[in-house]
């Protein structure tokens, strides 16, 4: 359990702006790009869902970029991540194609499930991305498979298993901490506790407050972390993932974060205050503690702007992408259902 | 006053067994709750205890002796200080003991031409299966609860640990959803697993994972994340096991897009179709049958037999009436189309083996023929198999039916326990034949 005290001590102490060590320049100049992708894709497709351009349920991850920016930093190629419905940020931190995901949103041929995945149901094999699950809890089981591959295969991958709080208390995660447990796999759970599983708050929901000892009864080294401070999940990664690379089995780590918007774009929001959410955006939000951090190394506001101006074209030519590509042929509907032959 | 034992029951489903060894001997004395002699079946060994007390006045079943039906008296029990005699042992064995000879299923010749054949049970040929394919493809392992060092619950997966090993025959906890949802992540990730459920009827743990993960994700990704994957043991109703460890989900999972459903009757039927379900590159739920797990049928030694997935068999030929029938219900009809024989009425059987994807082609061409149609399956009937099947026909050969189609089916009950009730609940050939009659 050593690895998880120092990680969590690690990951307790460094709140707000961090000052000592952490990222150099480069490192944050790349965080602060990479959350900020994420932010403006998904304020964009807080748009086109009001547009009506997207249907369904879309699930934006606004407010909680400082952790999947922060753990990607932590993989190596060939890593995997999977996670819940809540995944475009995942997906865009593994390299996907800002087109691709924002065309899959709007359901056009030129998205990478030729449209017929949507918001939670996105894959990319090349990038090692493995979803995008709808059933809540259910990638907890998937990610550990995904982790017992690695090991039967005999390399050194990790797999990244994301959840929410709201899933922690599904009867699987708890089977699947035991398999990994057991079978000594490398998997590092990612509990992303924004506290609420939609409209229920994690205590109301939850018996256990302190959700990284939830792996204890089973010897899965645990720490809770400050998902807000992008510098403190990439250094709780690193511990997470060199334990499992090692061969120690699984960790789980509990990243203390919180979502801006709603659970899903028809959510009431009657369940938290308009203060709470305000206080979280002006004293804790991500990206602004990376560009604070910036300014104070001497990063001009200009060579900031140009990433912003950057990230809005991308987006911006990615919305685009969304609205031209075509629907999908009818013929797609009867496709893939089997792999043939 | 002497005791008769009789030979027990060491499972559901056991007929009979081999009287391995006597622990006492003539004239011994035995105390209630003290084992006097062990017994093997194909699946276990297992220790008989005494019932009684008493001294142990004769054997009438000698050790060694193979083939002994559940109730035959194998020794006596004479009351404490009661006079006995020593039995001349072999005359009695003689008497008591009658070897049950297990029938092979009639058949029609098989699909192909696959050379010398060989006697193989239904268990053996799953087993033979799984070895091939593991020797094949290193990609390729089982995991389930018992499969490798207890050897299978139902003995299965016999010798596989042995010959390949702690890293592919893997033992898990009971954590069906757990462990089905590693399975499927392995399998997205390119391993081939094959997922043993001790019964199907555990599988309803797993059952998200099964649709909603290894069902659905080759469409939800566009076709780039397929899951080839076996889920495969023992469905339906064993014997007296009771409503919760007796369901068919034959029409549960053919209900879903982007499963197969593969049911196979005989030891061909489970080793060729088997094979070919650790091949396919899709998710494939493979329904055995555990009464059938002992009955030997041939099996082709030719080490490349193969079954294609979704074509049935024609098990018997007839010009009156098409009898569709799927796993042990295969055995059912074709002792019902032996009873219309002698009436007269020639029916022929077809081996459903694959439900999805369905082969209408084979059913439609034979009630084109015979102008009438019974359907015979275990599970209930609402939404069932006989549902589509007779639905199917409509659709395409109305015109051809000169009778309306008819369903033979388990009753629509939780099965019970008591003996004469759950045989009143499950087919039996004489309701396939009263279904018959009724068409003409």
């Amino acid at each position: 359990m050593a690895h998880a005290a120092e990680a969590g001590k690690r990951g307790r102490t460094r709140t707000g702006v961090s000052k000592a060590g952490g990222f150099s320049s480069d490192e944050l100049l790349r965080a602060y790009r990479e959350m900020l992708l994420i932010r403006r894709f998904e304020e964009k497709a807080g748009q086109l869902y009001g547009m009506g351009l997207i249907g369904g349920f879309c699930h934006l991850y606004i407010g909680q970029e400082a952790v999947v920016v922060g753990l990607q930093m932590a993989l190596k190629e060939g890593d995997q991540v999977i996670t819940s419905y809540r995944d475009h940020g995942h997906m865009l931190v593994t390299g996907m194609a800002p087109r691709g995901v924002m065309a899959e949103l709007t359901g056009r041929a030129g998205g990478y499930s030729r449209g017929k995945g949507g918001s939670m149901h996105m894959f990319s094999k090349e990038r090692n991305f493995f979803g995008g699950h709808g059933i809540v809890g259910a990638q907890a089981s998937l990610g550990t498979g995904l982790a017992f591959s690695n090991r039967y295969r005999g390399n050194d991958n990790v797999c990244l298993t994301y959840f929410g709080e709201g899933a922690s208390n599904q009867g699987q995660v708890y089977e699947s901490f035991n398999l990994a447990a057991l079978m000594k796999l490398p998997v590092v759970y990612v509990i992303e506790n924004n506290r609420y599983g939609m409209g229920t708050s994690v205590e109301r929901a939850s018996a256990s407050q302190d959700l990284s000892k939830n792996g204890a009864p089973w010897g899965i080294p645990g720490a809770q972390v400050d998902g807000m401070d992008v510098e403190a999940v990439k250094l709780a990664g690193e511990v997470a993932v060199a334990h499992c690379r090692a061969g120690n089995g699984p960790f789980l780590l509990e990243m203390k974060t919180y979502r801006y918007r709603g659970h899903s774009m028809s959510d009431p929001a009657k369940y938290r205050t308009r203060e709470e959410v305000q206080k979280m955006r002006t004293e804790r939000d991500c990206i602004d503690t990376v560009h604070a951090r910036l300014t104070e190394l001497g990063v001009t506001e200009p060579e900031i702007k140009q990433i912003d101006d950057a990230v809005k074209q991308i987006v911006q030519d990615a919305a685009e992408f969304a609205q031209t590509s075509p629907e999908p042929d009818p013929a797609e509907l009867w496709t893939d259902v089997l792999v043939e032959g | 006053m002497a005791t008769q034992i009789l030979m027990p029951a060491l499972s559901p489903t056991m007929t009979e067994g081999k009287l391995a060894r006597w622990l006492k001997q003539v004239g011994d004395e035995v105390r209630a709750g003290e084992v006097i002699a062990e017994i093997e079946t194909d699946k276990a060994t297992m220790e008989v205890e005494a019932v009684d007390e008493g001294r142990l006045a004769r054997i009438l079943v000698a050790e060694g002796t193979e083939g002994v039906a559940v109730n035959t008296p194998i020794a006596v029990l004479g009351a404490e200080g009661e006079d006995f005699s020593p039995a001349p042992q072999a005359a009695s064995r003689a008497g008591a003991v009658t070897p049950v000879a297990v029938a092979a299923p009639a058949h029609v010749a098989a699909d192909l031409d696959w050379g010398p054949t060989r006697p193989t049970t239904v268990r053996e040929a799953l087993r033979d299966a799984m070895a091939a394919e593991l020797r094949a493809d290193d990609r390729v392992f089982l995991l389930g609860e018992e499969v490798a060092q207890y050897q299978g619950a139902y003995k299965v997966s016999q010798g596989l640990l042995d010959e390949f090993g702690p890293r592919r025959i893997i033992d898990t906890p009971i954590t069906e959803q757990g462990f089905a949802g590693l399975a499927v992540g392995a399998a997205m990730n390119g391993l081939r697993p094959i997922v043993e459920f001790m019964t199907f009827n555990f599988s309803m743990q797993a059952i998200d994972q099964i649709i909603n993960s290894a069902a659905k994700t080759l469409y939800m990704s566009g076709g780039q994340m397929g899951c080839p994957i076996v889920f495969r043991g023992p469905n339906g109703a064993a014997s007296r096991v009771g409503a919760q460890h007796s369901q068919c989900y034959a029409s549960w999972y053919a209900h879903c897009p982007g499963l197969k459903v593969v049911a196979p009757w005989s030891a061909a039927d489970a080793k060729g179709l088997l094979r070919a379900a650790i091949r396919d590159p899709n998710p494939v739920i493979f329904l055995e049958n555990e009464i059938l797990y002992g009955q030997v049928s041939e099996v082709p030694t030719d080490p490349d037999f193969l079954l294609p997935i979704g074509r049935a068999k024609v098990e018997r030929a007839g010009t009156d009436v098409t009898l569709v029938a799927l796993s042990i219900m295969v055995g059912v009809a074709l002792k019902a189309a032996e009873a219309l024989a002698e009436q007269g009425i020639s029916a022929e059987v077809i081996n459903l083996r694959t439900l999805r994807p369905l082969d209408i082609g084979t059913v439609v061409a034979s009630v084109k023929k015979t102008g009438r149609i019974v359907t015979v399956e275990e599970g209930w009937p609402f939404a069932g198999i006989g549902a589509e099947v007779n639905m199917q026909v409509i659709e395409r050969c109305f015109d051809w039916l000169d009778a309306p189609p008819a369903r033979v089916h388990g009753l629509d009950v939780p099965l019970p326990y008591a003996a004469n009730l759950e045989k009143l609940a499950l087919p039996q050939p004489d309701w396939v034949v009263a279904a018959v009659t009724k068409l003409f």
